[in-house]
C-alpha cells in the first residue's frame, strides 16, 4: 500500500482525504456499472410492452401468419414451440441423467474420464449456430428427416445436452456421501443405491437445471433456421415429421419486414415468447426452493 | 470416480444374474456419456468433408487473403477476411462495454453489495442472461440504432455500432457472474490483512482482491469475447447483410454467424459452392472459438492461485 503514515492527532491528512474521495468515487461507479445491466432490462422490456401490449389478443394466439398483418398471429409457431420443447425434453433428458449417473457414480479416473468431461465442458462453448450447422448435414440431409420437428428437437437436443449433463452432475454430487453407504450397507447393489437413493434426492437440482437449459432452448432461432424451419406456415404440426415454425423464428421473420404493423406483431410475438420463458423459470425456481427446504 | 467402493464381484454365484443387470446398466450409462464425444466427432467430421471439397474449388489462399466476400454474384470471390472483421469488430465493441461493466459490477456484488442486495440484483442478471437473443435484436433495430441516430444522423439503419451495444448487454452477466465466483474465492484472510496495514476498501479491492483473482477474470474475459463472436441473432438483425471490409461502426457489416444465416435462408442445394460455404465459414467459426474456450481453461488452470 502507499503507506504515507498519518501525522497523529492532527486529523486527517491531504492524502488521506484524496484517498477517502476515490474510495466513495469507485464505490459509487461500480454500483452504477451494476445497474447498467438492471436498466437495459427495464428499458428493453418497457419497449417491448409499448410495443406489442396492444396487439396482444386471443385473436393473436389463435390465428396463423398471414401477410395482412391485422390478421396475423403466433398459432402456429407457439404450437411449434411446444412440440419441440417436449420433443427436445424427451430427448435430451435420459440421455444427459444417464450421462452424468455415469460420470459422478460409476467411472473410475482414467483418461477416457477425464476426455469425456473435457468435451462436456468444450461442447457447452460451440456457437449454437455450429450446432445448426451439423443438424443440418446430418438430420436434415444424411438421416434424410428433412424440414421436419424432429430434426428440429434433435439439434436442439445435441445444444442442450452438455448444460444438462453438467447441471445433472452438481445435483448428484450433492447427495450426501452417507446416504449410499447406508443403502450399500443393506446390500444394496451400485444401481439400486442410484436408482431408489440418489436419484431420487437429486431429481429437483436435475429437473431445475433441465428446464434452464430447455427455456434456453426455446429461445434459440439461429440453428433452426439451418434446419429449415420456416417463417411462414400456416397450420398446427399433427405430428414429428411435419414442417413447423417456432416463436424466436416468427418473430425474427416479422422483424425482418419494414412496415411498422410487421414490428407490433414482431413486438407481441416477443411478449408470448417472454411469457412462456417467464412460467417454466417459476417452475424452476419453485422446484429449486423445495429442493433448499428438505435439506 | 469410484468413492463408494462398492462390491464389484457377487460373492455368491446364485446372485450372477443381478450381476448382469447391473453389467448392462453400467453398459447404457457408460455409452450415453461416450455419446457426447461423438458429438464433436460428428460436428468435425461434417464441417471437414464440405470444408475440404470447398478447398478444392476455391484456394485456402483466397480465402484467408482476398478482402471480398461474394459468394453469390456471378463474379465470385470467397475472401473471409470482411466477415472475420465484422465479427471480431463487433465483438470488439461489446467487449469495450460489457468487460469494465461486467468487471465493476463483480466487484460491486462481491465487495461492496450487503447479501439483500446481492440477493436482488443477481436473478436480474440472470434474467438479462436469459432473454433470448432474437429479442435483444429487436431491441437493437427498434430501440438502441434510433437513438443512435438521433446523435449521428448519418447512422445507416444496419450498423455496427448497435449490434455491438446490444451484444455487450448480453455477455455483461457472463463476465460478471464468472468474475464474482473469482472474486469470492479469494480468502478472506488477504482483505484483513491488507485493512491491517491501513488500506482503503478501494485499495484492498483494486490492489489485493483483483490481483488475486486474475486468472478467472481474464478466463471470464475470453469466454465473453468468444460468447460474442459466436453471436449470431442479435448481429444478424441489428448489422446487416453486407460484407464490409471498414473500421467504421455506423456501417452495416456482416458477420460470420449473419452469413450462415443468410446463405441458409436462401435455397443452397447440396453439392453447390454456396452450401459448402457454410460448412468453410462453419469450420472458421468453430475453431475460433474453440481456441477462445480452450485458452480461457488453460489461463485459468495455469494461472491459479493455491488459497488454503
Amino acid at each position: 500500500m502507499s503507506g504515507i503514515p498519518n501525522s497523529l492527532g492532527v486529523g486527517e491528512s491531504r492524502f488521506d482525504r484524496r484517498r477517502r474521495l476515490y474510495g466513495t468515487l469507485f464505490a459509487w461507479m461500480c454500483g452504477a456499472a451494476t445497474l447498467v445491466g438492471v436498466v437495459a432490462l427495464a428499458v428493453l422490456l418497457m419497449d417491448v410492452l409499448v410495443d406489442g401490449l396492444g396487439r396482444l389478443d386471443y385473436a393473436f394466439l389463435s390465428s396463423f401468419a398471414s401477410r395482412f398483418p391485422e390478421r396475423a398471429g403466433v398459432r402456429a409457431a407457439l404450437a411449434g414451440s411446444i412440440w419441440l420443447l417436449v420433443l427436445t425434453a424427451l430427448i435430451a433428458f435420459p440421455v444427459s441423467v444417464a450421462a452424468a449417473v455415469y460420470l459422478e457414480e460409476y467411472a473410475q479416473k482414467s483418461w477416457i474420464t477425464k476426455a469425456i468431461q473435457t468435451n462436456i465442458a468444450n461442447l457447452a462453448g460451440v456457437p449454437s449456430i455450429v450446432y445448426g450447422i451439423l443438424g443440418l448435414a446430418l438430420f436434415v440431409r444424411a438421416l434424410g428427416l428433412d424440414r421436419s420437428i424432429l430434426s428440429g428437437a434433435l439439434t436442439l437436443s445435441l445444444l442442450v445436452m452438455p448444460v444438462i449433463i453438467m447441471a445433472s452432475q452438481e445435483a448428484v454430487r450433492a447427495v450426501p456421501q452417507t446416504i449410499r453407504e447406508a443403502a450399500y450397507g443393506l446390500g444394496a447393489t451400485r444401481w439400486q443405491v442410484v436408482s431408489y437413493q440418489v436419484l431420487p434426492m437429486a431429481l429437483p437440482g436435475i429437473l431445475t437445471g433441465t428446464i434452464l437449459a430447455l427455456s434456453r432452448a426455446i429461445g434459440e432461432t439461429a440453428p433452426l433456421i439451418l434446419v429449415g424451419a420456416v417463417g411462414f406456415v400456416a397450420f398446427t404440426p399433427n405430428g414429428v415429421m411435419d414442417e413447423f415454425t417456432v416463436l424466436p423464428l416468427q418473430i425474427y421473420s416479422w422483424i425482418s419486414r419494414p412496415q411498422d404493423e410487421f414490428r407490433e406483431l414482431a413486438a407481441a410475438g416477443i411478449i408470448v415468447l417472454l411469457l412462456l420463458l417467464l412460467s417454466m423459470n417459476a417452475v424452476a425456481i419453485v422446484l429449486r426452493n423445495r429442493a433448499q427446504v428438505r435439506r | 470416480m469410484d468413492r463408494t467402493g462398492a462390491p464389484s464381484r457377487p460373492l455368491l454365484t446364485a446372485r450372477t444374474g443381478r450381476h448382469l443387470k447391473e453389467r448392462a446398466i453400467t453398459a447404457v450409462l457408460f455409452s450415453c456419456a461416450a455419446a457426447s464425444t461423438l458429438v464433436t466427432v460428428g460436428v468435425i467430421f461434417v464441417l471437414l468433408r464440405e470444408t475440404i471439397s470447398f478447398f478444392g474449388e476455391v484456394s485456402i489462399v483466397e480465402f484467408l487473403t482476398s478482402t471480398r466476400w461474394e459468394p453469390m454474384f456471378r463474379d465470385q470471390h470467397f475472401g473471409v477476411l470482411p466477415l472475420l472483421a465484422g465479427s471480431f469488430l463487433i465483438a470488439a465493441g461489446a467487449g469495450l462495454i460489457a468487460l469494465p461493466v461486467g468487471l465493476m459490477s463483480a466487484i460491486f456484488l462481491s465487495e461492496y453489495a450487503g447479501l439483500r442486495l446481492r440477493r436482488t440484483l443477481k436473478p436480474i442478471l440472470e434474467i438479462l442472461a436469459g432473454v433470448p437473443t432474437v429479442v435483444y435484436g429487436y431491441f437493437a433495430l427498434t430501440f438502441i440504432t434510433p437513438l443512435i441516430r438521433v446523435f449521428l444522423p448519418q447512422t445507416e439503419i444496419f450498423n455496427a455500432l448497435s449490434a455491438s451495444i446490444v451484444v455487450g448487454l448480453m455477455i455483461i452477466p457472463t463476465v460478471a457472474s464468472l468474475s464474482e465466483d473469482a472474486l469470492q474465492a479469494v480468502p478472506d484472510s488477504l482483505r484483513e490483512g491488507a485493512y491491517g496495514l491501513g488500506a482503503t476498501k478501494l485499495e484492498v479491492s483494486t490492489r489485493v482482491v483483483v490481483p488475486s483473482a486474475l486468472s478467472g477474470i481474464i478466463a471470464s474475459f475470453i469466454l465473453g469475447i468468444s460468447r460474442a463472436v459466436g453471436e449470431t441473432m442479435a448481429v444478424t438483425i441489428a448489422a446487416g447483410n453486407l460484407p464490409n471490409l471498414t473500421l467504421n461502426p455506423l456501417e452495416s457489416m456482416q458477420t460470420m454467424t449473419a452469413y450462415i444465416v443468410q446463405a441458409s435462408l436462401g435455397d443452397t442445394p447440396q453439392g453447390t459452392i454456396v452450401y459448402q460455404t457454410l460448412f468453410a465459414v462453419g469450420m472458421t467459426l468453430f475453431l475460433i472459438t474453440l481456441a477462445m474456450n480452450v485458452l480461457s481453461q488453460w489461463v485459468l488452470a495455469r494461472f491459479r492461485e493455491e488459497y488454503q
